[in-house]
């Protein structure tokens, strides 16, 4: 179906003329701390005679921000200054009304502190947040696991509210929960996730397993555990077995 | 329409021909109209155990092959007015029997008949799925020990995921469980597993216990299904197995060690 409709498609559609992607980019911000721009100026110079890589048309966030208390400097002639040394500036970094004015004034973006921390800034437009890990619903089984079968919970925790015959085998992803008789094998966290935990009202199991880590039912039984209610997690390399 | 049951446990030997004509002859005795199907292809138990091996001309497999009209091979019993048997083929082609005949068999049956019983072989392979595909019901027979039951639990775990009704997503198969061969001296040395023990082992309805008993030897032999042997204890228990599938609440007898004389019981030998 889907295969016709694209194909329905295709000759009203036409070649894109642009894309739009978030990204994240370092950039170095100049913070400027005084208002003297002869002061600026001098040392500018000294620091791109130490490094002239560096400061060849380097592209910089020009942060006003941290400026000592006075009169705004001519923005214009603040870049020129910057430029003059080998910066570009893109844009400032401010909140204060009467930087945004003269900025716009000059047709200079500006960017607001909260998007200008630090090291990592954001360009424009504002790169989509990381994608929260989405939530995979568990899988519920409510009748018995019986000898020869097996059940696998793909990216997902497994929930078990019947009992779990000896012979038949749960594997999830995430947690596994059996809430009655768990007498078969549990394998938590198959994909490699040490954080995968097993529950079980009534340990009994042949084999419990946690990202690969397993204990059989010899080394089960000793475990004041055995025949309760267990929680069964990893912590290092040590598998810990307790009472719920 | 008929409801479809088949009497199945895995493991062999077990006693589901037994069960299958006692459960089938006490339906027949309570006025249900019954026919008993034997799908153990190359063995043929039950027309032994009914009695009427004499008396089988045509068989399941000919009815699938058109050799034979369902009416030519149903056997009548011989002591029950509502009772009929389609014995098994001799033949030693286990493929013999194929999914389309059969299906078309027992829904030829399921029409004229209250109850379709189907004994199936044992194991967990081709016989004894075709046996369970169609069912309704089922009896998963066990005895009280771990090997039985073992099994018992993975016949369960195929009636729920490879019957006709899981694989089209209808009601799944309606499970009771029949343990039989219960013998209460043995439970009490260790030597045997309790009823408690194989209930929680298998969680589902215990539909009857049948004590291991002689009389099940010497009826078989007669060639009398042990349920009208109404003085045994296994044929009362088969008739109160009868009245637990047909819906009624009764409890169950024959799981205490029979008692000792009227001294030691009052001074607690
Ligand atoms: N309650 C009982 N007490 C004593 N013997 C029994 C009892 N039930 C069954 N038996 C005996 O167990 C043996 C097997 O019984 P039966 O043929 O019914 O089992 P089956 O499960 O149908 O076997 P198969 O798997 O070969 O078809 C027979 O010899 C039978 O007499
Ligand atoms: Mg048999």
């Amino acid at each position: 179906m889907e295969q016709t409709d694209l194909l329905e498609q295709e000759p009203e559609q036409q070649a894109p003329a642009f894309q739009l992607k978030g990204s994240m980019l370092t950039l170095t911000t100049l913070e400027l701390l005084s208002n003297d721009l002869a002061a600026l100026d001098s040392q500018l110079a000294e620091k791109a005679a130490q490094a002239p890589d560096f400061f060849r048309d380097a592209p910089l966030i020009l942060a006003l921000d941290k400026r000592q208390p006075g009169d705004l400097p001519d923005l214009a002639e603040l870049l020129t200054l910057c430029r003059n040394h080998g910066l570009r500036p893109l844009a400032i970094r401010s909140e204060q009304e009467e930087e945004l004015a003269a900025a716009a004034a000059i047709d200079l973006p500006v960017l607001p502190l909260s998007l200008a921390r630090d090291r990592n800034l954001p360009a424009q437009p504002q790169p989509a947040a990381p994608k929260e890990p989405e939530l995979l619903p568990a899988r519920i089984i409510n009748s018995p696991v019986r000898s020869g079968q097996q059940i696998y919970a793909k990216n997902a925790d497994l929930i078990v509210t019947a009992s779990v015959s000896a012979g038949a085998e749960l594997l999830a992803d995430g947690h596994i929960h059996v809430y009655g008789a768990m007498r078969g094998r549990a394998l938590a966290g198959i994909n490699g996730n040490t954080q995968a935990r097993i529950f079980c009202q009534q340990l009994g199991a042949e084999l419990v397993s946690i990202a690969g880590q397993y204990k059989i039912a010899e080394d089960l039984r000793r475990i004041p555990a055995w025949g309760n209610a267990a929680q069964i997690y990893l912590d290092g390399e040590q598998m810990h077995i307790i009472a719920l | 329409m008929a409801k479809i049951l088949v009497v199945t446990s895995g493991k062999g030997g077990v006693g589901k021909t037994t069960t299958s004509a006692a459960l089938g002859t006490g339906l027949a005795l309570r006025g249900h109209k019954t026919v008993l199907v034997d799908f153990d292809v190359g063995l043929r138990n039950l027309d032994l155990i009914m009695g009427c091996e004499r008396r089988v001309v045509y068989d399941f497999v000919n009815v699938i092959n058109g050799d034979a009209t369902l009416n030519q091979a149903l056997i009548k019993d011989k002591r029950l007015e509502n009772l009929y048997i389609l014995a098994a083929s001799q033949t030693r082609d286990k493929d013999a029997l194929t999914q389309e005949g059969v299906e078309k068999v027992i829904a030829e049956l399921a029409e004229d008949f209250d109850y379709v019983i189907c004994d199936s072989p044992a194991g967990i392979e081709k016989g004894a799925h075709l046996a369970m595909y169609l069912a309704d019901e089922a009896i998963v027979v066990t005895n009280p020990e771990v090997s039985s039951v073992r099994d018992s639990d993975r016949m369960l775990g195929l009636l729920s995921s490879k019957s006709k009704r899981a694989e089209e997503g209808r009601e799944p198969i309606v499970e009771h469980l029949l343990l039989t061969r219960y013998s209460p001296e043995r439970v009490e040395t260790g030597e045997m597993l309790s009823v408690e023990d194989v209930e929680e082992i298998l969680s589902i309805k215990m539909i009857g216990v049948i004590p291991e008993s002689q009389a099940v030897l010497k009826a078989s032999n007669q060639g009398i299904p042990v349920i009208l042997d109404e003085e045994s204890d296994a044929g009362q228990a088969y008739s109160d197995a009868v009245e637990r599938l047909l819906g009624k609440d009764i409890p169950h007898r024959f799981l205490e060690v029979q008692k000792k004389g009227f001294l030691k019981r009052m001074f607690g030998g």
